[in-house]
């Protein structure tokens, strides 16, 4: 077990440890305090490590993690694992702005709310939000399932590819091309799964689907509005 | 381009600890802002017809006591002059704060005016926040609540006048973390229509425009909500009133804003670092206000 | 009837070109795509020359007085900054806008050339990262295959916030082009259109922008040079906020920029040419004491050693080459003639990269075509054309007297026209006068 104060040790200490430690390691569970609203904290991990942050942090904690369970206990500023591959984050209080931005793989759970563009652009990652989102949620997502059990804001799956989106309370409005669709067995067994590995307590049947109309994948004049 | 901040104390104990809090709110802003920094203090100090303006000029040995008198002898009336490095607030008995507007456009055009008002007190300049906040004696500034901001000068120069906060009206002064997309056009609007402006800074667009919806009889929160039309652009912004602050986000809301609560404070921050050191933010409600809405906090409400 | 064509008035407002673009967009509802940068003529470094040696400077002798041509990358925080042999790179291309067979290409000649390849819209290939010993890895707004392993991998980073040919516009690739490996890599279903994004997803700004490059700093514990790449637009702002943001190296690429795919609207209209925009960013990066110490690259239709030379002259450190690259690879070769043909076009005029039926294999994910290019003989082709670049450079840095290309300096030049005076900031010829200036 390690213990990293960040009122008395800095950022690139702490992701230099935490980069350097052997394949081998046995040092695995690391507590960060006092964060701070600190940025980049526990950024391109690529060990199966258990890291723990009590506090705030700022902007893209957990960016790019591999492989790692990072938790925080309080909030976060923008891209809360921005690009993450795998692993788990999860996040104790809000989310800001673009949570799990890009990302390709891994889940990422947020026990309150996230901000705007909650999922954008994601690549394959999972994002379960156990409270509401802002507007232009999973813009642009390709890949990947973002679950809301809460309510969602305006523009929800603008421009969307291939990602699913799974909401629970209100929707105020859809981006373009974003449709709701019919939930089958298959689809509510990956949202059973989904509520499991986040640890949400809620039943798929309450949940709608939404997902691409797939309009824009060629362009037609006629849909030129909506681009 | 910046690093804004404000913060609104809801417990009176607290205010004389309200300058030390936002020297360490700006300069947690630093590196969204080297290049220089302002702060707008809003106290309660003097009686309630008398009114404060807050002067600037480059050269840290003007004649601000002979300006002051001079001030006086020209309106009738008393005034005191307190200085400070190249600032100096003068105030004047009996509230003429117009009319000694007037008087020093005709007068002394050479010195800029930062802010005016009642409560109100405006520093600024170039360099680092901290320098900026040490040059000022901010930390042992007292009062109610205050707004600052560190810049990163995106598109016109790094001087003293182009820093924020701008003034917009008698106690109410803005400043902003974003770039606004037609600050020319909307310059010229208001240009025809009798505003005059200091500088090409979009910032000072959107304080003039404010000051032009308020100067038609728009209340503050009448002329930020025509503002969400008028203004395009990405911007987050802060408002100091006498009684309060405003911080109203553009409907896209790409630009940073923080918000945080507790029984003794409000804070409003670009980054949750500056609110971090706060006392008892350990159990503040924290959150991101949502585009295109209007929060104000007042002092009329607090108990 | 024969029509007599000294009665045929041609309309500079309505030529034929005008007339037949107005009618394709009636017929098919959509703006033209296309690749390459702007074809119309924009004042550019032809409009300037080099005073050689005279009887106040002496000229060095070819061959055997040196003029030294390396140059480093990344000084300013990187432990590791990027050490370049010749200081012409080759620019960001993404794998998907070219055909395996390119990248490879130009990974083996900008190796034996000791330059450095970038990568594009479309991440990182094993082929590029194995064939470029030098490899820049890009950060685009779409994040099409972005993964930390190959952030660390890579040997510089580069933040791409605009390019010349569309500043403001966001990547393009058709779904002809979208074959399964590109699918793969952009995590996108196989022959559809890619829409990308024109602002980052993460951040937007300078101020937020210094936050992003601190965390690939952290993500590569510093090792990284970090580069900006910027569209030319209002130059003298957008590269102050690079420095401010942190930024290690600054690219510059001017509205002759290429592109594999954009609307014509958008590569003819946006941006200012690549010889404003680089005095423009010289005399910024002096403003704030930087020049040299956040080194400036420059592309935008940099075709031969005269047009690096006088990038270098106004006070570039290196320049950078995507188009001019594709052609030494074989692109508007005149061969395949029936294939340029079937496109519509002639070599010489072809801009149909966006098509992905690149006549001779560059722009291609055919394999049918892209055999037409064999890796190793593009790479020679390559490796010749930046040989004789580098020549042409130091012949003209040695008729000015220079030891070291980037001893080259604006006062060597004069202009041949009033405007390439003002933009380049140096004298008309036979004059004293800089348009603007004095």
């Amino acid at each position: 077990m390690s213990a990293v104060d960040l009122a008395t040790s800095s950022v690139r200490d702490l992701n230099s440890a935490l980069h350097g430690l052997a394949a081998d390691s046995n040092d695995t569970s690391w507590t960060i305090d006092n964060p701070d609203g600190a940025h980049a904290i526990a950024v391109g991990l690529d060990a199966p490590l258990e890291v723990t942050i009590n506090g705030h942090v700022g902007y893209y904690c957990a960016g790019m993690n591999k492989t790692a369970n990072v938790t925080v206990n309080g909030h976060t500023g923008w891209g809360i694992a921005e690009n993450m591959m795998s692993g788990t984050v999860r996040v104790t209080g809000n989310a800001s702005q673009a949570a799990g931005a890009t990302g390709h793989g891994g889940l990422l759970v947020i026990e309150g709310d996230a901000g705007h563009r909650c999922g954008i652009s994601m690549k394959g990652i999972d994002i379960v939000v156990k409270g509401s989102i802002g507007h232009f949620g999973a813009f642009m997502g390709q890949a990947g399932n973002l679950v809301v059990a809460g309510d969602v804001g305006e523009n929800l799956g603008d421009s969307l590819y291939e990602a699913r989106i799974y909401v629970r309370g209100k929707v105020a409005s859809l981006g373009a091309d974003c449709v709701e669709k019919d939930m089958g067995p298959e689809h509510r067994a990956t949202l059973k799964d989904l509520l499991a590995r986040a640890g949400v307590d809620a039943d798929p049947k309450d949940f709608r689907r939404y997902g691409s109309a797939r309009r824009l994948y060629h362009f037609n004049v006629d849909h030129a509005d909506a681009y | 381009m910046c690093g804004i901040v404000g913060l609104f104390i809801k417990n009176p104990e607290l205010s004389d600890s309200l300058g030390d809090h936002l020297t360490t709110m700006l300069i947690g802003m630093t590196e969204r802002g080297p290049d220089s920094a302002g702060i707008a203090v809003y106290h309660h100090e003097r009686a309630d017809d008398t009114a404060k303006l807050t002067l600037f000029h480059a050269d840290t040995h003007y004649r601000w006591r002979e300006l002051g008198g001079d001030m006086g002898e020209a309106l009738g009336v008393e005034t005191d002059v307190e200085v400070k490095d190249n600032h100096a607030v003068v105030a004047v008995f009996g509230g003429d704060e117009a009319g000694a507007r007037a008087w020093l456009k005709a007068t002394h055009p050479e010195v800029r005016v930062m802010g005016y008002g009642r409560t109100m007190e405006v520093y600024k300049d170039m360099g680092k926040p901290a320098d900026v906040a040490e040059k000022f004696g901010v930390r042992k500034m007292t009062g109610t609540h205050g707004i600052g901001h560190t810049r990163m000068a995106t598109e016109s120069a790094v001087t003293t006048e182009h820093s924020h906060p701008f003034t917009a009206a008698a106690d109410i002064c803005l400043v902003h973390n974003g770039s606004l997309a037609s600050p020319n056009r909307l310059r010229k609007w208001l240009e025809r229509r009798g505003m005059e402006f200091e500088t090409d800074n979009d910032t000072e667009v959107a304080a003039r425009y404010f000051a032009f919806r308020m100067g038609e009889g728009a209340t503050l929160d009448e002329a930020l909500e025509a503002g969400l039309k008028d203004l395009d652009g990405f911007y987050t912004f802060c408002l100091g009133t006498r009684d309060g602050f405003a911080v109203l986000r553009d409907p896209i809301s790409c630009k940073p804003a923080v918000l945080a609560e507790t029984d003794d404070w409000v804070a409003m921050a670009s980054e949750f670092r500056s609110i971090a050191h706060l006392p008892g933010v350990k159990n503040a409600s924290i959150w991101e206000p949502a585009p295109a809405t209007l929060y104000t906090w007042s002092l009329e409400g607090r108990a | 009837m024969t029509v007599d064509p000294r009665k045929l008035q041609r309309s500079a407002t309505f030529p034929p070109e005008v007339i037949a673009e107005i009618q394709r967009q009636a017929d098919q509802g959509i703006y033209s795509i296309r690749g390459s940068g702007a074809k119309r003529p924009l004042p550019s470094f032809d409009d300037l020359v080099f005073l050689g040696a005279s009887t106040s400077r002496y000229p060095l002798e070819g061959y055997r007085e040196a003029c030294a041509t390396n140059v480093v990358i990344g000084t300013r925080f990187a432990k590791k900054p990027i050490e370049l042999k010749i200081p012409i790179t080759i620019a960001g291309m993404s794998f998907g806008a070219l055909g395996a067979h390119a990248k490879e290409a130009l990974g083996l000649a900008a190796t034996a050339m000791g330059t450095s390849t970038t990568t594009g819209d479309g991440g990182m290939t094993q082929e590029e990262r194995g064939s470029s010993k030098t490899l820049v890895y890009q950060l685009l707004p779409s994040r099409y295959g972005m993964n930390p392993d190959d952030l660390r991998r890579a040997d510089a980073i580069e933040v791409v916030v605009g390019q010349g040919a569309k500043p403001g516009g966001g990547g393009m690739l058709l779904g002809q082009k979208i074959n399964a490996r590109v699918a793969g890599m952009r995590t996108l279903p196989q022959g559809i259109d890619q829409r990308s994004a024109c602002r980052h997803p993460d951040w937007t700004g300078p101020d937020d922008l210094t936050i992003k490059i601190q965390e690939l700093r952290e993500i590569t514990d510093w090792q990284k040079p970090i580069y900006i790449k910027i569209g030319a637009t209002r130059v003298a702002f957008d590269i102050a906020l690079c420095v401010k943001a942190g930024a290690d190296a600054i690219v510059l690429d001017g509205m002759q920029g290429g592109t594999a795919a954009t609307q014509d609207v958008f590569i003819e209209h946006v941006g200012i040419p690549t010889l404003p925009a680089v005095r423009a960013a010289v005399e910024a990066l002096q403003d704030l004491d930087m020049h040299r110490k956040v080194q400036l690259i420059v592309s935008g239709g940099i075709r031969t050693g005269a047009d690096a030379a006088k990038a270098l002259a106004l006070g570039a450190d290196a320049v950078s080459i995507g188009m001019a690259a594709l052609i030494a690879l074989g692109c508007n070769k005149p061969v395949y003639l029936e294939d340029y043909h079937a496109l519509g076009t002639e070599p010489g005029y072809c801009h149909h990269c966006h098509t992905g039926r690149c006549p001779v294999g560059v722009t291609t994910q055919f394999p049918e075509l892209e055999e037409r290019l064999v890796p190793e003989q593009g790479a020679r082709w390559l490796q010749n054309y930046l040989t004789t670049m580098v020549m042409e450079v130091q012949t003209l840095a040695r008729a000015c007297g220079k030891g070291h290309v980037n001893n080259l300096e604006p006062e060597d030049m004069v202009a041949l026209t009033v405007e390439a005076a003002a933009m380049a900031g140096v004298p008309l010829a036979g004059t004293k006068w800089i348009p603007g200036r004095m």
